[in-house]
């Protein structure tokens, strides 16, 4: 690769080329605001009381803030009959996620390391199959799925949830971390094996250590797709044991009387923090990661 | 001695592609094996197979005089510089050489004297903190070389080490690794197929092609005496002149009849020659043709002949002449009067000569 950065001076511009500069600027603006809109509509909704709502335009700031909806939402409004806010509900989610995204990356890191470096009989057919798995719709699995959570005690429990999305996310997680691994040279392990290591040293001290890229995009992907799961959520858990989603979806519908636009923006904003939170701290890995090559020894 | 490396038999398919066939190999302590062919012949596959690293289809294999045939790598004794060198990336230096003592378990105490004798012997001290990806092809063979030498293992396996570098630095680290095998006295198996490499380091070679094994022998052995057409055409720079002839019995020795395009046809008599069929292909290194006058000896022979290309080298002046309808080379010294388009007598060193059938190629004489 040519490196710019020494050589390079800003050549001077024709006023048309600047003039085009600034188009351009103002239409990416113009994008961003437009897909900015939404989540403004919400901040200041969830910011403004029920009266001010009732009164004021949807696009207006507000004029006393308050965070009384936010606290609402967290702890006092009504899912179905129990009111106790979201945050049982987001514990719920944090306690189903973190694990599942734990796990299937793991079995996913080891299940490519074998597939990638660890060739053998059936490999490839295998490796179909999970890929495979990654494109089954979530609905034709929901009655079998039911069915073997019954036969293994799991129904409505979040274990129950986590074994779902950890099978669920595996196909992913495997194809991912073969994907990467196919690109560091075979010689590599030769090497380690010749220095004595077995699979899981290999797999410790060598392959893992390589692996950051690859372990923040699948978490990020998992963690974003696990999060914000309904279907399974919905389908798999009791009173009790509903992730954020689901109990966010029975805040929105169960409110009698008048509609608390407030808590339920507040409450949205509230269930989508995590996964925007995850972007925030590791985005910059995950565009990384999805572009790495191998490395070279 | 018991040899230290014993292959018997040896068969090795990729699916139902044979790859290695019939492969008899041994070498005593501190042999220097080099395995020579050209490209695809199987070299690596065996090397790994050696290394335990590829399953082989049949045969056996020993070292130390312990059968192996079905030993993982860890337990063979060996240690291996690989073509890429396939340094751990994300380790220092001097973790890539201790790593191997690590995982066995060797004390942290020795790890540390150890590291340091091998890091003095091939001078990478001040490279021991660095990543693998901050160093120089040079200096990242060296780490790999480091990497095999803290092992002391009973047999080394080289894997063209030296393929990466440029031809210099290739010279340099072919005397220092020829250095290293005579201070150790240990025994090496190396590939490559550079055949200048091969006469250099080895105590004997091993010429493979399509997987089969050609000749075995030691460097003057496989050069004077190349055992087909394809070891005699393969090992040597400028290649061996390959030059069809007829023979005809002549008292107790053989008359050589070479044809010339537009000439009397050139006539040699080989006096120790015996039972050559009519066709033979008779093959003389550049070096045994000189310029009449500059050699001597009972079986050389003079004959005149049309120079019809002159190429200084330096040290060297090669000439060439058509002789049986081909490009023979002969290489004279560097200040010969030798010019082209005119004749020139040229002394042949029968005493040199090889024969080859013309169908299989196999040696006669
Ligand atoms: N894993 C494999 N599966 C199938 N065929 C293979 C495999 N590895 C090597 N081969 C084949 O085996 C033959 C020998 O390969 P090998 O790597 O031993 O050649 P080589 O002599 O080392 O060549 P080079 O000088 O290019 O390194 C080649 O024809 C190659 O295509
Ligand atoms: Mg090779």
């Amino acid at each position: 690769m040519t490196d710019f950065t020494q050589s390079y001076t800003a050549p001077r511009r024709s006023f048309g080329q600047l003039a085009l500069r600034w188009l351009l600027f103002a239409l990416l603006g113009l994008f961003a605001l437009f897909y900015l809109m939404p989540l403004f509509v919400m901040v200041t909704t969830s910011l403004k009381s029920l009266e001010e709502i009732r009164t004021g335009s949807l696009v207006a700031l507000p004029r006393d803030v308050t965070f009384e909806a936010w606290s609402t939402a967290w702890s006092g409004t009504c899912t179905g009959v129990k009111c106790e806010g979201l945050r049982p509900y987001f514990w719920n989610s944090v306690l189903m996620t973190v694990p599942a995204v734990f796990l299937a990356t793991l079995l996913g890191a080891v299940n490519g390391y074998v597939i990638a470096q660890w060739r053998f009989k059936g490999a490839n057919l295998i490796f179909a199959m999970m890929l495979f798995g990654c494109f089954i719709p979530f609905q034709v699995v929901l009655l079998p799925m039911a069915r073997s959570l019954g036969i293994l005690g799991l129904a409505g429990s979040i274990p129950g949830l986590i074994f779902v999305h950890v099978i669920y996310g595996i196909g992913f997680t495997t194809l991912f971390f073969r994907n990467y691994y196919v690109t560091i040279p075979a010689e590599l392990t030769k090497a380690a094996k010749v220095d004595g290591a077995g699979f899981f040293r290999i797999f410790w001290s060598i392959f893992l250590p390589l692996s950051l890229p690859i372990v923040v995009v699948t978490v990020i992907w998992q963690f974003t797709n696990i999060w914000n799961d309904f279907l399974f959520g919905v389908s798999f858990s009791q009173a009790g044991t509903q992730p954020v989603t689901v109990a966010l979806n029975n805040i929105v519908n169960s409110t009698t009387g008048v509609k608390e636009y407030n808590v339920d923006m507040a409450a949205a904003i509230i269930a989508a923090l995590p996964t925007l939170l995850v972007y925030v701290v590791a985005g910059k890995y995950f565009i990384r990661g999805l572009t790495a090559g191998s490395v070279k020894g | 001695m018991a040899p230290i490396l014993d292959i018997n038999n040896l068969y090795k398919n990729y699916g139902s592609v044979e790859i290695l066939k019939d492969i008899n190999v041994a070498i005593e302590p501190g042999d220097f094996l080099v395995l020579v062919g050209p490209s695809g012949c199987g070299k690596s596959t065996l090397l790994n197979c050696i290394a335990g690293l590829e399953p082989i289809t049949g045969g056996t294999l020993s070292i130390g005089g312990k059968d192996m045939t079905h030993v993982s790598p860890k337990d063979r004794d060996i240690a291996m510089v690989f073509q890429s060198y396939a340094l751990y990336p994300t380790m220092s230096v001097a973790k890539n050489i201790t790593f191997g003592m690590k995982v066995r378990g060797v004390d942290a105490a020795t790890q540390e004297s150890k590291l340091k004798e091998v890091a003095s012997q091939l001078q990478i001290e001040q490279l021991l903190h660095r990543r693998p990806g901050q160093l120089s092809g040079g200096q990242r063979q060296r780490v790999a070389m480091g990497r095999a030498l803290v092992r002391d293992p009973k047999l080394f396996l080289f894997d063209e080490p030296l393929s990466n570098l440029d031809a210099k630095l290739r010279v340099e680290m072919r005397s220092e690794i020829k250095k290293l095998h005579q201070n150790l006295g240990a025994t090496m198996v190396y590939v490559t197929h550079d055949q200048i490499e091969a006469m250099t380091l080895a105590t004997k070679i091993v010429v493979l092609k399509g997987g089969v094994v050609q000749q075995i022998g030691t460097p003057a052995e496989i050069y004077n005496r190349p055992a087909n057409l394809f070891v005699a055409d393969f090992m040597g720079s400028p290649a061996m002149n390959l030059i069809p002839a007829k023979a005809t019995k002549n008292g107790s020795g053989t008359q050589i009849e070479i044809a010339r395009d537009g000439a009397a046809p050139l006539v040699l008599t080989d006096t120790h020659a015996k039972n050559l069929p009519q066709d033979v292909i008779l093959g003389l290194r550049p070096e045994d043709i000189a310029e009449a006058g500059f050699r001597a000896g009972e079986d050389v022979q003079v004959a005149e002949c049309h120079i019809d290309m002159v190429e200084p080298a330096g040290a060297d002046t090669f000439v060439v002449s058509e002789l049986g309808g081909k490009q023979v080379t002969a290489r004279l010294h560097a200040e010969t009067g030798a010019e082209s388009g005119k004749a020139l007598p040229l002394a042949f060193d029968l005493s040199k000569v090889s024969y080859f059938a013309p169908g299989s190629g196999e040696r006669l004489n």
